[in-house]
């Protein structure tokens, strides 16, 4: 087997085997979206759904929007849940030995984030799988559809995790982390809320959400859960994706990256 | 690619049944016609003032509206959407029902607390029945033997023998009937009270209460329930009820008289009407001024289309 494809194997069993072995990771990322699907739009049940907004056709529940959003949830706390590892692998020594390897840096980050993205997607479907035993199902051309979206979206939130984690020193300061990135990015989207919504109590707020990147993998999620297809959205989650990526690149280059400086 | 061949697919296995929602939309004084394939909206007809009870010919060939505000029930051709002429219909027709004989008019005069009888052939009233008050809902039997008013105030289904054009015999509903369908064998009347929060069956045989039907929708208020407009699937196996202002529409199984499902449609759902073959429901929601369709075998709601202001009745044409 080629060596880069060895390398990719190797990772993601390694991601895998980490995931299986940490059973109270995978309760934790479904009881959360669950959490808010069952007990947040509960609350919320009659307070949306007067207005149809693309790519929906007639009035939905509350429960329907949040859907997507919460899928987008899954993904993003995965990202930043790999961002703490690798943080992890680091302080552990484990991180050193990967990035030793003579394969390209760039392709052994690729491999992380392949990793993760795919074990966000076995989570993202068996919330999906909870979701239809409340009676919040989708076609199943929308199940297959969903698949591609996914995994740019799982890449791009693995990305910016990656990124951050780059940026990190101590695990300590991953509640930093959850202040300053999954709040906002989460609450500041079209997750929970549609834009015209956001737009009723400020329009500034309609600006950052429209802007915010998890927005726009949100709504890639919803479009093709719907089977539809949303290129503006893919258009901003391929781009934000290429940003993190070289970002996060340069910053594990021990040569320019951050490692570097902060060590020294 | 798919999706056009998906369409086209659509498209000829529809075309046997294709045809036309007409809307009545009782603030804008226009109807709305919905292509039922297409799901848009193909033409806005103005007519006069207040239109609510809407109804077809049983040759489709006229159209009759009740244009309350104006006092009068037009007579319209669908073909060309002018009024051919009105008929003499009592003050503010509300509702009304053709009997099987397609010749005679059974309409409600809400303000006058009677049952006007119009002959749609020589336009005359042939006769005027006094009625509870605020009379509303209208309906006929398949064997064109009663017709039925139903009076909002009085909470009566009052039952007309269409021959004599008297009552013989009222029946006590529920608080503020709306609507009353007779089934499809002429066995059952069914009515619906708006304030009751019920729909009552009756044994049409001696106008006995068979059945009582409550709804009760998960996340919305008691009150707020409120059934309005109904209608049943000729294969007998739903009846789908209108409930206002609580936006969503109930599935009965006409069987059991129990609640299938709930769909959720527009703000204050009122009446609805199908296409030819029963596939779909297109249910008129006033506040929100638009027209929700129902796929019937998944029990679906799949589009909302934009009419005019408040939606009232609708009816269906083939073309």
């Amino acid at each position: 087997m080629n060596r880069a494809l060895i390398s990719l194997v190797a990772i993601v069993q390694r991601e895998a085997l980490r995931f299986v072995g940490q059973r109270g990771r995978f309760l934790a990322a479904l009881v959360r979206p669950m959490v808010w699907l069952v007990v947040f739009a509960a609350g919320f049940r009659a307070a949306l759904g007067l207005s149809i907004e693309p790519p929906y056709q007639t009035y939905i529940t509350y429960e329907v929007y949040i859907v997507p959003g919460l899928c987008g949830m899954v993904q993003l706390f995965n990202g930043m849940q790999s961002s703490l590892s690798l943080v992890y692998d680091r302080e552990m020594g484990s991180m050193r030995l990967l990035l030793t390897s003579p394969l390209p840096r760039w392709w052994l980050l690729f491999c992380k984030l392949l990793a993760g993205t795919a074990i966000s997607i076995a989570q993202v479907y068996a919330f999906l799988f909870l979701a239809g035993l409340f009676g919040i199902s989708f076609s199943w051309s929308g199940y297959v559809a969903v698949l591609p979206a996914l995994v740019i979206s799982g890449l791009m939130l693995g990305s910016l995790g990656l990124l951050l984690s780059s940026t990190i020193r101590q695990l300590e300061n991953f509640a930093g982390v959850m202040n300053f990135v999954i709040f906002p990015m989460f609450f500041l989207s079209t997750a929970l809320y549609p834009l015209w919504k956001m737009a009723e109590a400020s329009t500034l707020l309609r600006d950052i959400c429209a802007y915010n990147p998890f927005t726009h993998a949100v709504e890639l999620i919803r479009f093709a859960l719907h089977g539809e297809f949303n290129a503006w959205a893919l258009l901003w989650v391929v781009l934000s994706f290429a940003i993190f990526l070289a970002a996060s690149v340069r910053g594990y280059d021990p040569a320019r990256g951050m490692i570097r400086r902060r060590a020294g | 690619m798919i999706k056009t061949a998906l369409t086209i697919l659509l498209l000829t296995t529809a075309s046997a049944t294709a045809g036309e929602i007409w809307v009545s939309n009782e603030k804008d004084d226009t109807l709305s016609v919905i292509d039922d394939q297409s799901l848009e909206v193909i033409r806005t007809i103005e007519v006069g003032e207040r239109p609510r009870g809407i109804t077809f010919s049983k040759d489709h060939s006229v159209l009759f509206v009740c244009a309350s505000d104006s006092d009068t029930v037009q007579v319209i051709d669908p073909n060309t959407g002018k009024v051919l002429h009105e008929l003499p219909s009592g003050e503010d027709p509300e509702q009304f029902v053709l009997h099987p004989d397609n010749r005679h008019l059974y309409i409600a005069n809400e303000d006058d607390a009677i049952t006007t009888v119009v002959d749609v052939e020589t336009r005359k009233v042939v006769a005027q029945i006094d009625v509870g008050i605020e009379p509303e809902g209208m309906a006929v039997s398949p064997d064109g033997k009663y017709a039925i008013t139903t009076s909002e105030t009085t909470n009566m289904a009052h039952w007309i023998d269409t021959k004599e054009q008297s009552i013989v015999a009222n029946t006590l509903v529920d608080q503020r009937p709306r609507h009353a369908e007779f089934t499809l064998d002429g066995k059952e009347l069914w009515v619906s009270a708006e304030i009751g929060g019920t729909i009552t069956i009756f044994d049409v045989a001696d106008q006995s209460e068979k059945a009582k039907i409550t709804f009760e929708v998960k996340g919305v208020h008691p009150d707020r329930v409120q059934p309005v407009g109904f209608e049943m699937t000729n294969d007998g196996k739903y009846v789908f009820v209108a409930l206002g202002p609580a936006n969503h529409i109930a599935v009965v199984d006409p069987k059991t008289y129990k609640v299938i499902d709930y769909l959720l449609v527009g703000r204050r759902v009122w009446h609805m009407a199908f296409n030819g073959d029963q596939s779909r429901l297109f249910t008129t929601n006033g506040v929100s001024g638009d027209v929700t369709v129902i796929d019937v075998e998944s029990l679906k709601p799949i589009k909302s289309i934009k009419v005019g202001r408040f939606p009232w009745g609708a009816a269906y044409r083939p073309t």
